[in-house]
């Protein structure tokens, strides 16, 4: 178990040595520079700022340093708000967009397979169309088209939530449904379909020839089973909730990371853009790698150490 | 001796896209304490059906029991409201299926799916039902069962997952064990094994056994009494003895000639022609009609009465009639 631990933590500074590196230099060859707007800055001060922050060195010495401050998990200084650093954004935005993600992720796996259980447990019924009626809405829907509706209908109609910003739980229910649909209907069909085949399963069989309770039976024995290929999909939709928390962020007015993002695109503020990709991709790897592990916990199949004797 | 199950004229069949199927037609037949019997025949001749009837556990829809008993316990089991079933499966009947590899869960400890059985069943405290398994595993000729019970399925062999699972069938001692083809999947050596720990079982226990099969080499090995099953009906019971040296059905001994046979090595070995007719549609003679050498006039158009040729022995085919005895002209001929 060790040993594959550390293995996957190679791997993982690898794949984010790859990333840092792809970025930096995908960013640096697309065109324009914090610097040029167009009110035009005096050409010595222009040239201070460059020295400043070594734009003005070759693209490999700016690497290296980079790389350097790096790995002292310092991501340097924003060009564009000159008195704030990456750091100081990442510890002030950051905590919301989890709390934001988090929140989003539960609830969508919650509802997710509380959906696909009763889909499949009612299969072809009316309760299996009405769930994979909602959960289709759900795939289809684009979350920010969602967010407006919501907030259209339940805050500015009917001012059940507040519609914007993020102080009470009430301020979290809006962006939290528009961000957890999508993923929410994902794992309910997922679920739905794998529980519907678990169920045909023989051992199945064999637990209702012991007699146990349809409780039992779906709970212990088809769950287990069923979950397997939802755990595979939750990378992936931990990532597209990760992204999907920018768009929503701006939407609601959530003063999370998604803001600094956004805004430090499109002024080319090369260390802020540099530093949230780095920091997210991290926090992807380590979602996958905790994925890995939860799936080997499930399925004693998968042998996660080394092989062991019969 | 004293009969712990009766079937009486079973009949379940199956709606499907195609129309209803008969599966099973009719089936009478009573096991007693302590024996084994085979049931055996072709495929889709409805042995599982019937097995599955006996546990409660025909899928419904699209089957349903449309008539007939099976009486256990002086309870006639097809009336039982389904929670009460689940008191009698694995508890009192039991079963074990035909591929072990895939019977088993394979995301839980065997120990723990042998124990959840008699936690199901009994008031008994946990470490007190483990170390029943052990005992069980034991009896089954499982090596080392403390360590053993911690492991997954994926970590035994096809033959031991089989001792696994009649362990597990067998952990709250049941009356009645049924077996839907146990061997089948597993190769010859192991099958002999599995079979000698049938017999093993039932010598300590004393529990009656169903055993399901198309192998009459197994059965050969293990049967007391044997039943022979074709398109959804028994054609012919009797002991071991009396379907091997003196078959009376033509289907019996059709069967008996498809097969190799130690006693007889220089016998050819005749398949029988044709296949089983549609049970969409099952004729309402011998179903055996269009396949038989011997048929008459009389097969196609009522269905054989029970002839009893011992005490044991029990045929339905035109033949045993007297008027037939005279005639025995062939009607139908196939070469
Ligand atoms: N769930 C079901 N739905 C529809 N038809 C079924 C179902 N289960 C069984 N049948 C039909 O019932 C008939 C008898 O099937 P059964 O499984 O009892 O055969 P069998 O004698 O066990 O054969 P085998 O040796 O292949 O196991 C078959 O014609 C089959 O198609
Ligand atoms: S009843 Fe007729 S058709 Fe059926 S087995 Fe006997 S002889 Fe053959
Ligand atoms: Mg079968």
């Amino acid at each position: 178990m060790t040993s594959y631990i550390l293995k996957r933590l190679g791997a993982m500074l690898v794949t984010l040595w790859l990333i840092v590196t792809l970025t930096f230099f995908l960013m640096h060859s697309v065109p324009g520079s914090p610097f040029n707007e167009e009110r035009t800055t005096n050409e010595a001060i222009q040239k201070n700022l460059e020295a400043y922050f070594h734009l003005d060195e070759p693209l490999y010495v700016q690497y290296g340093i980079y790389m350097k401050s790096l790995v002292t998990f310092d991501f340097g200084p924003s060009i564009k708000r000159s008195s704030d650093s990456v750091n100081a954004m990442l510890e002030r935005g950051f905590p919301i967009s989890f709390e934001l993600g988090f929140i989003t992720l539960v609830t969508a796996i919650v509802s997710g397979l509380f959906l696909g259980i009763i889909a499949a447990l009612r299969h072809n019924g009316f309760v299996d169309y009405l769930a994979m009626t909602i959960a289709v809405l759900g795939i289809s829907i684009p979350n920010f088209v969602l967010a407006t509706l919501l907030i259209q209908q339940l805050a500015v109609t009917y001012e059940i939530f507040p519609a914007a910003t993020w102080q009470s739980p009430m301020h979290m229910v809006l962006p939290t449904l528009a961000l957890a649909t999508g993923p929410m209907a994902i794992i309910a069909r997922l679920t739905r379909a794998s529980m519907l085949e678990v169920l045909t399963q023989d051992y199945i069989r064999t637990a209702k020839a012991k007699g146990l309770s349809p409780v039992k039976i779906v709970f212990k024995h088809a769950l287990r089973n069923a979950m397997l290929p939802v755990v595979t999909v939750l990378g992936t939709l931990a990532a597209s909730i990760l992204t999907g928390t920018f768009v929503i962020e701006k939407i609601f007015a959530i003063p999370g990371m998604g803001r600094y993002f956004v805004e430090s695109i499109s002024n080319r503020d090369y260390p802020v853009i540099m530093g949230t990709t780095v920091f997210y991709s991290a926090i992807l790897i380590i979602m996958l790698f905790l994925v890995d592990i939860a799936y080997g916990l499930l399925d004693p199949r998968i042998k996660l150490h080394k092989k062991e004797g019969r | 001796m004293e009969k712990i199950l009766q079937v009486k004229d079973l009949q379940v069949a199956f709606k499907t896209f195609g129309g209803e199927v008969q599966a099973v037609r009719g089936v009478t037949f009573d096991l007693l304490k302590g024996e084994t019997l085979a049931i055996v025949g072709e495929s889709g001749c409805g042995k599982s059906v019937t097995s599955q009837a006996i546990m409660g556990l025909i899928p419904s829809p699209p089957g349903k029991i449309a008539g007939g008993e099976i009486i256990f316990k002086n309870r006639d089991l097809t009336s039982l409201p389904e929670k009460e079933w689940r008191n009698v499966r694995g508890a009192d009947i039991s079963m074990i299926f035909q591929d072990p590899m895939t019977a088993l869960n394979p995301t839980l400890t065997v120990g723990e799916q042998i124990i959840e059985g008699i936690i199901q069943h009994e008031k008994i405290a946990r470490t007190q039902a483990k170390a029943k398994a052990i005992d069980m595993l034991n009896l089954v000729g499982i090596p080392v069962p403390e360590s053993r019970m911690k492991q997954y399925p994926h970590q035994f062999s096809g033959g031991m997952r089989q001792r696994i699972m009649i362990a597990m069938a067998l952990i709250c001692q049941p009356e009645i064990l049924i077996a839907d083809e146990p061997t089948t999947a597993l190769d010859v050596t192991i099958q002999a094994q599995i079979l000698e720990l049938f017999r093993d079982i039932q010598n300590r226990t004393g529990v009656s056994i169903v055993l399901i099969t198309h192998d009459l080499g197994v059965v050969a090995q293990v049967a007391d009494r044997i039943a022979v099953m074709y398109a959804g009906k028994i054609v012919e019971t009797g002991t071991r003895r009396e379907i091997f040296y003196n078959p009376q059905h033509p289907y019996t001994r059709g069967l008996l000639q498809s097969v190799p046979r130690l006693d007889r090595e220089d016998a050819e070995l005749i398949p029988i022609a044709g296949s089983p007719p549609d049970l969409f549609a099952p004729p309402t003679g011998c179903p055996f009609t269009a396949r038989c050498e011997s048929a008459m006039e009389v097969c196609s158009r009522v269905y054989p009465i029970e002839t009893k040729l011992s005490e044991q022995h029990q045929v339905h085919c035109w033949l045993q009639d007297q008027r037939a005895r005279k005639l025995a002209v062939p009607v139908i001929t196939i070469s």
